[in-house]
């Protein structure tokens, strides 16, 4: 494989109150995905259904008990929070007590970014309706992953995985990439400790919260490799990877390069093409390390004796891509991991020569430079709020008030996609995963569908006792190739089942 | 604009001058450097929440995932 695979995204953003801090944020968040959806989802409301989900369930093959649990984990349970699907085949939801998108499946880098900041503009859309509403308030998303104070919530990544790769193939050669790759796709946060007592600036939004290697928690003693393992695809087959130690990005190249070189790094191993071993001497504290040190000189041990810095660590996987593509592929590879690469190693070439020279792509550079600016023109230490302030104020995605925002709107941070191709997303699904069956029947036939999920769609037909459980579990099929024509021609929803069921 | 920079430097320029244009060039772009910068700046300023300590400090969210 190349750097396309089935894979998807889910944002956790913060939320707060305009003038009330201490409001309820699972109500607040409530608000908002109920205002998104009574303005925009036609006729009935699916709900989410929930049978396939297992979250307990782990990669190294066995199921925690729900005694043992922490109550967080168990996401299987309807709780009555607003959860909804739309019609680009992603989920908008509440989970805890954050507003969450999960963008639907896609087969590629780019799709990811363009679903995920189609995520952006439904999360902004549905703030101003909440708004709007009799009593509403001014409700301000934020896609960062700290409040500075000890809270941190998700951004997660989803990567499907040949089963057959053992799992301890994936721990050994994922977490040296993991550790580093905050150099690339860290987001920048100010303030060091997971309350942020420490002052000074570091590359990643999430590195303090990660405290072991291992585990099957999100919540708490967060590991480096997460094994939740829940497939949603035929669990014989494949297994889906979940990320959690990466940061939200607004930045459009850092999330390209950051799903980018990880589902390369994936192919690789699969293929079994790592033979060097890369494995870090603690590596909990040398995430740490490397976020911690925003001059990118930090070195890190490795097993075999080496000590490395964070870039060069990445270079190390970045040569051993470059070859794994001309060994597998030659002058065939596709366009968008030719791209890749040559983004990867331009990124690193000029991280290792000057950082700054990357503040028009990443987003810990850029907002690095904007404080800096600022210390520099106002003699700012950095344990003054008003640093504090700026790294807040890049992930508010409002548009005119969001600091990333207004450095891309000014053409100072490069995009990849532009507002029409990102706007169309919020409503249209990809056209080559299941995400297309999922979003086309929420489109045409909502007043039909009774709750919906990743692997299936189920219908309430006229003159059917029973509800009708239309399974998607190969997340490749159901793409606009299979059933593209079925769906234009079928008037209705019993038309459609009948003509699936046949 | 590519085609502005396929065209050929001249070379009738004196070899003499050349340091002298390279000195008022570094301290012209760094004077437009310097001027880009106020200008982002005083657009961040315009955008900036008001009370920075008031703000940072009623960020309060709770954990996720």
């Amino acid at each position: 494989m190349s750097v396309r695979r089935v894979m998807g995204t889910e944002i956790e953003y913060g939320i707060s109150v305009v003038g009330q801090p201490m409001a309820n944020p699972m109500v607040a968040s409530s608000q908002v995905v109920n205002a998104y959806a009574s303005a925009t989802v036609r006729a009935r409301r699916a709900r989410w259904d929930f049978e396939e989900e297992s979250p307990l369930r782990d990669a190294r093959g066995f199921d925690m008990s729900r005694q043992v649990a922490d109550p967080s984990q168990l996401t299987d349970e309807d709780l009555g929070l607003a959860n909804v699907i739309l019609t680009n085949g992603a989920r908008l939801y509440v989970d805890h007590a954050h507003p969450e998108y999960s963008t639907p499946e896609v087969t590629s880098p780019l799709d990811v970014v363009r679903w995920e900041k189609a995520g952006d503009l439904v999360m902004l859309d549905a703030q101003r309706r909440a708004a709007q509403l009799p009593g509403g308030t001014a409700i301000v998303c934020y896609k960062n992953n700290t409040d500075g104070k000890g809270a941190s919530y998700g951004a997660h990544e989803n990567y499907l995985m040949r089963r057959a790769t053992p799992f301890g193939d994936v721990v050994r050669h994922l977490t040296p990439f993991f550790v580093s790759r905050p150099v690339v796709a860290g987001a920048g946060r100010v303030g060091i400790g997971q309350d942020g007592r420490t002052r000074g600036f570091q590359i990643s939004q999430r590195a303090d919260f990660f405290e072991v290697e291992v585990g099957l928690e999100t919540t708490l003693k967060r590991p480096i490799i997460n094994t939740r393992d829940e497939p949603h695809a035929d669990p014989e087959k494949y297994r889906r990877l979940h990320v959690i130690v990466g940061d939200a990005n607004l930045a459009e190249v850092s999330t390209y390069l950051k799903v980018g070189t990880t589902s390369l790094v994936l192919a690789m191993i699969e293929d079994r093409f790592i033979t060097t071993d890369l494995t870090v001497e603690g590596p909990v504290a040398g995430l740490r390390a490397i976020s911690h040190d925003p001059t990118l000189r930090q070195t890190i041990t490795l097993t075999d004796g080496r000590t490395v810095t964070g870039v060069q660590l990445q270079w190390e996987y970045l040569d051993l891509a470059r070859k794994y593509v001309e060994d597998r592929y030659g002058s065939d590879a596709d366009a968008q991991t030719l791209d890749v690469l040559a983004r990867w190693e331009s990124v690193l070439d000029r991280l290792e020569r000057d950082p700054m020279l990357c503040a028009g792509e990443l987003d810990w550079v850029a907002k690095l430079k904007l404080l800096e600016q600022y210390r520099q023109r106002d003699g700012l230490g950095w344990d003054d709020a008003k640093l504090a302030l700026i790294d807040l104020q890049y992930a508010d995605i409002r548009p005119e008030k969001g600091l990333y925002h207004r450095l891309a709107g000014a053409g100072r941070i490069e995009r990849l996609l532009d507002d029409d191709a990102v706007e169309g997303a919020m409503h249209d699904p990809p056209t080559d995963t299941r995400a297309y069956f999922r979003g086309r029947c929420l489109e045409k036939f909502s007043s039909s569908v009774a709750a919906a999920s990743w692997d299936s769609v189920i219908f309430d037909l006229p003159g059917r006792e029973s509800l009708q459980r239309v399974p998607t579990i190969d997340p490749l099929r159901g793409s606009r190739a299979h059933v593209g024509d079925l769906l234009d021609s079928c008037e209705s929803a019993e038309a459609l089942v009948a003509a699936l069921t046949r | 604009m590519a085609q502005e920079q396929k065209q050929p430097r001249r070379s009738s320029e004196s070899e003499e001058s050349t340091t002298e244009v390279t000195e008022t060039d570094v301290a012209e772009r760094k004077e437009a450097l310097d001027d880009d910068v106020d200008a982002i700046l005083d657009e961040i300023d315009d955008v900036l929440e008001t009370n920075a300590e008031d703000f940072v400090k009623s960020f309060i969210q709770k954990g996720g995932e």
